[in-house]
């Protein structure tokens, strides 16, 4: 599997103490982006997921009834066998499994999501744009496939966490927040839906790498505006 | 006695000076929350103003507002002073003006000079013609047996911060005794002492016998000294307002009698406590007087000043006193020694706002009471003004009636005394293995060559990557070295501190027969262990200078870095600490003290590295050493538990006098939830 990075002491994907793996490769290019460095399929580090697995278990002890182990990205389905492989090698011991995913390799007729699925058990799902064309621009790809992965996921009654990054002037207007709710309101497995306020943190990895900023001028939103939205979205999270 | 003692359940520590066995049958634990705290009253915010008026007043006058210059700080040495008689609840400060710093020239009158020079101050010639023609300092004791090596690895730096031209400090008297005896038990417990150090006169003997007297003279002093102040401390606290005085008063004659360079305070919340649970239960005090004298406690402590030079405040950013008070921690019963004081100290940090003196220390435990510590989260959240300390580690050691030296080094009160030994640095000690014992930096000043430190070992010889196996064998006999050479200049320092700026006052609260620590400490693990890895695992190419030094080198190749939670380096860490330790045990210690060893440089590893050059793990000359044990600076790549994980291997047997891990954590990166 090839890895961005591993961090020991993650709080903000998932619940609990989570040991998150940062899998390397993205195929969007949203403009929000902040960790570019991830983008590369072919950069990064290979490490088994045996080897992957070996580390995240040091921290067994300070995963406590909710910790466990996050997959995030890059986009952690472009290594489909890999992640599974992992997943697999987790549930083993015991230990809550989740991906941090946007969804965008997501296909219907692929029966290893069934397998992903069945040592998986969270799903935090990015939701970057509602609307298609919006998303394209937004993020380069159609939101079809995250859609898609979203219905298939309430079908097998997963829990999911779903995530949407709120830009000031991109992805924070009450229209579009609204219809997010809507659909998000036809689906029975999601536990939380979360806002995450757009920061400019990610634009020195831009500078180092030598790619121009495309969210240039952009600043974070306005707490009011982050409070609106969270209230638009109903982000207290509810039991299943 | 009697009225002293109403109410309280006698045992053992009646007949004899106990006081852990008084507080374990009385003191009440607390389970509860902090709801029941009181804010600050007005004679408390009038008197804060003031002293913060003052503070602002001297940092405008370059950060001492005012010194004694001739009169020569003892512990009856000034008439009584005040912020605000009428005001104060717990009286006595070190001088008899606020803010008016001692001049404390036992340690070295050159020292007392130069600091007071500074700061544009002038000793009086009086003063200066006594310290330098009849009365001989600690200071001049040492430096007359210095042996050549000493002064060389002192200019080299490789030994650093060593006490020998200060206090020594460190030293924690039980202040408790003071109120829980009176001073006439305590002197009449020492002549009794006294009595049974006879037969045949040792030089031990004639010591101890001359040292108890100098005791009994310093016990018979804060006697005086709290007279001044209208106290009569022959007999003991009656309630809690003097127990709290009558402990403070004893504190106070300390930091009089020593400018030290941690005067730590002791582990008090939970012995006050009985005193202020028994005047609430006689409905002599409400709770707002009750936090109103543990305020006016702490403001008292956080007033504490000494004389120094600027260097010295340079060296720990700021002007450090380490007035350190431990509190909570677990009984060895099971009891949590949380009490409802444990909660008033803390919040004084809201009542008077942050502040970094006295460092007030959590002993935690994860069997403390959840409220408590929910408590405590809450005021670090607010403040960032607690430290926090492993009780369940030091408990196993210590019992439960231990306290905070300086920041982590840990003491049974009264029971345990210790000779500060700043420390050695072991990244300089690894380019010494290299170089032979040439300094990498300092030069010999009569030849300009480089400056032989060592005796001369053999260096690494050859321009190919190092050897890692003829690194650590090197690196191991200049350990040998450095371990014999530190050992013997403590040594040196402590049998003069002990005769020459002795702590009669301090050790008249201690037991007569006290167990001694020799507190070695090391600098610059994690360099000297990144070094070691670099070369074991990665290509390492000395690049010498005209003198044939190594002064820098080439890496090629990665190499694990000590901090990402990996065996391979972080054994090198571990291994360099169990050899150094074993070391410096196979040598014989001052006065029979027990060695132990420290891994706890908080500010000072800025200076350190400053003077250590280039090392083979890539640092650059001048860089600073990591603080303590951490991880070299950016070097943990995995996240807070990786680093934690590494340092946490560090074996505590070999590093008794406390480990210590800077870390710094946004709250946001704790968590999205209250």
């Amino acid at each position: 599997m090839r890895i961005h990075s591993l961090e020991s002491f993650g709080t903000v994907d998932g619940p609990g103490i989570r040991f998150v793996v940062f899998a390397q490769g993205c195929p969007m290019r949203c403009r929000y982006c902040h960790n570019p460095d991830t983008w590369d399929p072919n950069g990064g580090i290979e490490m088994s997921a045996e080897q992957i697995a070996e580390e995240a278990l040091k921290y067994k002890r300070y995963f406590g009834e909710q910790g466990g182990v996050t997959v995030s990205g890059g986009e952690p389905l472009l290594q489909l066998t890999e992640l599974t492989e992992l997943f697999r090698i987790l549930k083993d011991k015991n230990v809550h499994t989740c991906v941090d995913t946007s969804g965008i390799c997501f296909r219907e007729d692929d029966p290893r999501y069934d397998d992903l699925l069945a040592v998986t058990d969270l799903v935090l799902l990015d939701i970057k744009h509602i609307e298609d064309e919006a998303h394209r621009r937004l993020t380069g790809q159609s939101n079809r496939a995250p859609l898609a992965f979203a219905r298939y996921l309430n079908r097998l009654n997963k829990p999911v966490w779903i995530r949407h990054v709120l830009v000031p002037g991109i992805t924070d207007e009450d229209g579009q927040l609204i219809k997010l709710k809507e659909f998000l309101d036809q689906l029975g497995n999601v536990e939380k839906t979360e806002v995450l306020p757009y920061h400019t943190m990610g634009k020195i990895k831009y500078q180092t790498l030598g790619i121009p900023y495309p969210l240039e001028g952009v600043q974070p939103p306005e707490k009011e505006r982050i409070e609106n939205a969270r209230k638009i979205l109903h982000t207290e999270r509810r039991e299943l | 006695m009697k009225e002293a003692w109403r109410g309280f359940e006698r045992g053992k520590w009646c007949d004899e000076i106990d006081v852990r066995d008084f507080i374990q049958r009385n003191y009440t634990p607390y389970e509860g929350d902090g709801s029941f705290l009181a804010p600050a009253t007005e004679a408390t915010k009038t008197l804060w103003e003031q002293v913060l008026q003052l503070s602002k007043e001297e940092r405008a006058r370059g950060g001492v507002y005012d010194a004694d210059t001739d009169t020569v700080s003892r512990v009856n040495s000034h008439k009584a002073g005040y912020f605000n008689k009428e005001l104060e609840k717990i009286v006595g400060i070190q001088t008899d003006a606020p803010f008016k710093r001692a001049l404390q020239p036992f340690g070295g009158i050159r020292m007392a000079e130069e600091s007071l020079n500074m700061y544009g101050y002038e000793v009086s010639p009086r003063v200066k013609d006594i310290f330098t023609h009849y009365r001989k300092t600690h200071n001049d004791g040492v430096y007359d047996a210095y042996t050549p090596e000493m002064r060389r690895a002192r200019t080299a730096h490789i030994l650093t911060g060593l006490p020998d031209t200060y206090g020594r400090g460190r030293i924690i008297g039980d202040y408790r005794r003071v109120a829980l005896y009176g001073v006439d038990f305590l002197i009449a417990q020492k002549e009794k002492d006294k009595l049974l150090k006879d037969g045949s006169m040792t030089p031990e003997k004639i010591r101890d016998r001359e040292e108890l007297s100098e005791q009994v003279k310093a016990l018979k002093a804060l006697k005086e000294m709290a007279a001044e102040y209208g106290f009569d401390l022959s007999a003991p606290a009656v309630n809690a307002r003097e127990a709290i005085q009558w402990l403070y008063f004893g504190y106070l004659a300390a930091v009089k009698d020593q400018n030290g360079a941690a005067m730590s305070i002791g582990r008090n919340t939970t012995f006050l406590d009985i005193y202020i649970q028994r005047d609430l239960d006689e409905g002599a005090l409400t709770e707002s007087e009750a936090q109103e004298l543990v305020d006016h406690f702490v403001m008292k402590l956080r007033v504490v000043k000494f004389m120094r030079i600027r260097e010295y405040n340079e060296l720990f950013s700021g002007d450090p006193t380490w007035v350190t008070e431990s509190i909570g921690g677990m009984g060895i019963d099971g009891r949590p020694l949380v009490t409802r004081t444990s909660f008033r100290i803390l919040h004084t940090l809201v009542n008077l706002g942050p502040a970094p003196e006295p460092n007030l220390t959590v002993l935690w435990s994860r069997h403390l009471p959840e409220n408590f510590k929910r408590f405590c989260a809450e005021t670090s959240i607010q403040t960032s003004a607690i430290q926090y300390e492993s009780d369940d580690l030091m408990r196993t050691e210590m019992g439960d009636d231990y306290c905070i030296a300086c920041c982590v080094s840990s003491m049974r009160v009264g029971k345990d005394m210790q000779f500060f030994g700043a420390r050695a640095n072991l990244a300089k000690c690894l380019l010494y293995a290299i170089n032979g014992g040439k300094d990498e930096l300092t030069k010999d000043k009569k030849t300009g060559l480089p400056l032989q430190v060592s005796p001369e070992f053999a260096p690494v010889l050859g321009d190919g990557p190092l050897d890692f196996q003829e690194v650590i064998k090197k690196y191991d006999n200049m350990m040998s070295w450095l371990a014999g050479l530190y050992v013997n200049t403590l040594n040196v320092i402590h049998y003069m501190h002990d005769k020459y700026c002795y702590e009669a006052l301090e050790m008249a609260l201690h037991d007569t027969e006290v167990r001694r620590f020799f507190a070695t400490g090391v600098a610059g693990l994690s360099c000297a262990a990144d070094s070691l890895s670099a070369i074991k695992y990665a290509k390492v190419y000395p690049v010498r200078d005209e003198h044939g030094i190594v002064v820098d080198y080439r890496i090629e190749g990665d190499y694990p870095q000590y901090g990402n939670n990996d065996d391979r380096v972080d054994e090198l860490a571990v291994w360099i600490v169990k050899t150094f330790m074993n070391k410096i045990k196979s040598h014989t210690t001052y006065r029979e003290s027990v060695p132990t060893m420290s891994i706890l440089t908080i500010t000072s590893n800025v200076v350190y590295g400053k003077k250590t050059g280039n090392t083979p793990d890539g640092r650059r000359a001048g860089q600073p050493l990591a603080p303590g044990a951490n991880p070299m600076h950016g070097r943990d790549k995995h996240g807070a538990l990786a680093s934690l994980e590494s340092v946490a291997k560090l074996p505590y047997e070999f590093a008794r006098d406390g480990i210590s891990n800077t870390f710094s954590i946004t709250p946001q990166s704790l968590g999205k939830d209250e």
